[in-house]
């Protein structure tokens, strides 16, 4: 079975942000890069698929070169090979161009399975599995935590609102987008690390897959989310601001 | 073109609240572009709930019917709106951000040749369409370019669903063509992951746990807080995916929505997929390293400082006005 995994490179969750002198997005100096965490379960699944019924893991992923190092970091975990779509200027692409470069580069590819996070930690669309799955004529299911292989294509627990789940059955190939929590993941070992600085990570050009940025929903402006309640900050030593707090909790919110 | 549509989801037979608030979304539209404002209802028999939104102001209730759409499924879904959007050519399609709208609604939207501006929280003049980035932490003004329809999602409470306005619309059917096999997965019935034997939403006090608390072994910590305070444990998605505490204790989205009289919210940033669990609560604290994380933007009161000083110091503080 060949099974290509769609990762981002988002920053950092601890990652300070700040907004850029533009106001059109973030400073990126200075700034940590990891692996979007739903992408990093959505590759858990595809080893662990990989190591119960053989098969490829192809990781691809768009950005500039810095992506490289978390390519070799899901290469080191075990995936087989890459594709990096080269891409400077990302954020003058909207989901639906996004979707589109992707499917230039794994339509060739003919996977069986396709698996993807529900979305990204920093523009947090959570459509490009969808959008992928359209754009390459594919079934797809969304928000998925269990992956199963059966003779006609896969069974997957797919989860619902309110902590309702539900199972669906998809023919082969699909597109999944993958929910945090499915599974543990793993860590590189020192002889993963090692393997994959002779693996093939191959980088194509969007304009070798033939597609153009032509954003309709564009970012215009980044901006610091107003606040909704007015907080009051106790502040002091830890000791003095616990005191502040047992102040309000007995006096104000009446809950002690 | 035909103006603003809105695509109504039912819960447990009726109009959700969260398409209420769209339909808010849909009429504020409205009345900053001048366009008329439809509504769309999907399934097999949806005349009940054409009938709920057709009292308010709107000029079209579309009932989008077909035997296949009896359960949802994002084929049947995509190719019955795909055919109502080729007829009637829409300005503005509006969905509320629910995890179905979530799975259907950006493939409907490619089809068209267009992205869907997911997770709307205000709609201002232009229109310039506000959305959360980096979980939350900043919001991004977005512009759509061009003349195709302009798909986009609001999310749950942005809107009001109290502002919409009363009316009287024209009910009609639109009746899809769809072939069983376009219809390519199976879904199976709904279950619950495991008996709920923690019912968060009628705790009054809480205690909830987020990332901050770094390592499972720090989990007493707040236990011992939330034993003081006679309040129940919760926890935020993270914790709850790690194994660190069971997943009926997680609040947000896809765990408990819980309403207590204090909610007390410690290491948690404040992701929207937490806030929508708990935004109801009457009295919420954040104790939290990052003053710019999105917590205290609901927060009543906020601590912001290192929860493993902050949490024992509190801890002991409780115990000794409870004596």
């Amino acid at each position: 079975m060949k099974i290509v995994v769609a990762t981002k490179q988002v920053p950092e969750r601890d990652a300070l942000v700040r907004i850029d002198a533009a106001g059109k997005w973030i400073d990126e100096s200075d700034l940590q890069y990891a692996l979007n965490e739903p992408d990093a379960y959505a590759l858990e699944e595809a080893l662990q698929l990989k190591e119960k019924h053989g098969g490829e893991v192809v990781v691809v992923s768009a950005g500039p070169e810095r992506v490289g190092s978390t390519i070799r970091e899901a290469l080191a975990k075990g995936a087989d090979r890459a594709i990096r779509i080269d891409c400077d200027d990302l954020g003058a692409w909207d989901s639906l161009g996004v979707a589109r470069l992707l499917a230039a580069a794994v339509k060739p590819e003919n996977p069986d399975l396709i698996l993807t996070g529900l979305q990204s930690d920093d523009l947090g669309y959570g459509q490009t599995g969808v959008v992928l799955a359209e754009l390459l004529g594919l079934p797809h299911a969304s928000l998925i935590l269990h992956v199963e292989m059966t003779d006609a294509g896969f069974t997957v627990k797919r989860e619902l609102e309110e902590g309702w789940f539900q199972t669906v059955e998809l023919p082969t190939p699909a597109v999944l987008t993958i929910q945090s929590g499915g599974n543990k993941l793993r860590y590189a070992t020192l002889m993963g690390i090692k393997r994959a600085k002779t693996k093939e990570v191959r980088c194509v050009t969007p304009a070798e897959l033939g597609i153009e940025a032509a954003p309709i929903a564009v970012l215009e402006r980044v901006t610091l989310p107003q606040k909704q309640k007015s907080t009051q900050i106790l502040s002091g030593s830890a000791k003095e601001a616990a005191a502040a707090l047992v102040e309000k909790l007995k006096f104000e919110v009446r809950v002690l | 073109m035909s103006g603003v549509w809105v695509v109504l989801e039912e819960r447990e037979g009726r109009i959700g609240r969260i398409s209420w608030e769209a339909i808010a979304a849909g009429q504020q539209l409205g009345a900053q572009t001048g366009l008329q404002v439809n509504a769309a209802t999907v399934g097999a028999q949806t005349e009940p709930l054409a009938a709920e939104a057709a009292a308010k102001a709107l000029a079209r209730v579309m009932r989008v019917e077909h035997p296949l759409l009896a359960v949802y499924t994002a084929d049947g879904f995509s190719l019955a709106l795909e055919q109502l959007f080729r007829a009637e050519q829409p300005d503005y399609v509006i969905f509320p951000h629910t995890y179905r709208v979530r799975d259907y609604a950006p493939a409907l939207a490619a089809r068209l040749g267009q992205p869907l501006i997911g997770d709307v929280v205000a709609v201002g003049e232009g229109p310039v369409f506000t959305r959360q980035l980096m979980q939350g932490r900043l919001n991004g003004g977005y512009r759509h370019l061009g003349d195709g329809p302009c798909f986009f999602s609001v999310q749950a409470g942005a809107f009001r669903a109290e502002a919409t306005e009363t009316g009287k619309a024209e009910v009609a059917t639109f009746t899809p063509v769809i072939e069983p096999a376009q219809i390519r997965t199976r879904p199976g019935e709904r279950f619950r992951g495991s008996a709920q034997t923690v019912d968060l939403g009628s705790a009054s006090l809480i205690v909830s746990v987020g990332r901050g608390i770094k390592d499972p072994e720090n989990i007493p910590l707040v236990q011992e807080l939330a034993t003081a305070l006679g309040a129940e444990l919760a926890a935020s998605r993270p914790i709850c995916d790690n194994g660190w505490l069971p997943l009926e204790r997680q609040v947000g989205s896809s765990g408990q929505t819980v309403s207590p009289k204090l909610y007390l919210a410690v290491g948690i940033s404040g992701a929207i997929q937490h806030l929508v669990g708990m935004k109801g609560s009457q009295c919420v604290v954040a104790i939290n390293k990052d003053p710019d994380a999105p917590i205290f933007e609901v927060a009543d009161y906020g601590i912001v400082g290192d929860l493993f000083e902050v949490v024992p110091a509190l801890t002991d503080a409780v115990k000794a006005a409870k004596q």
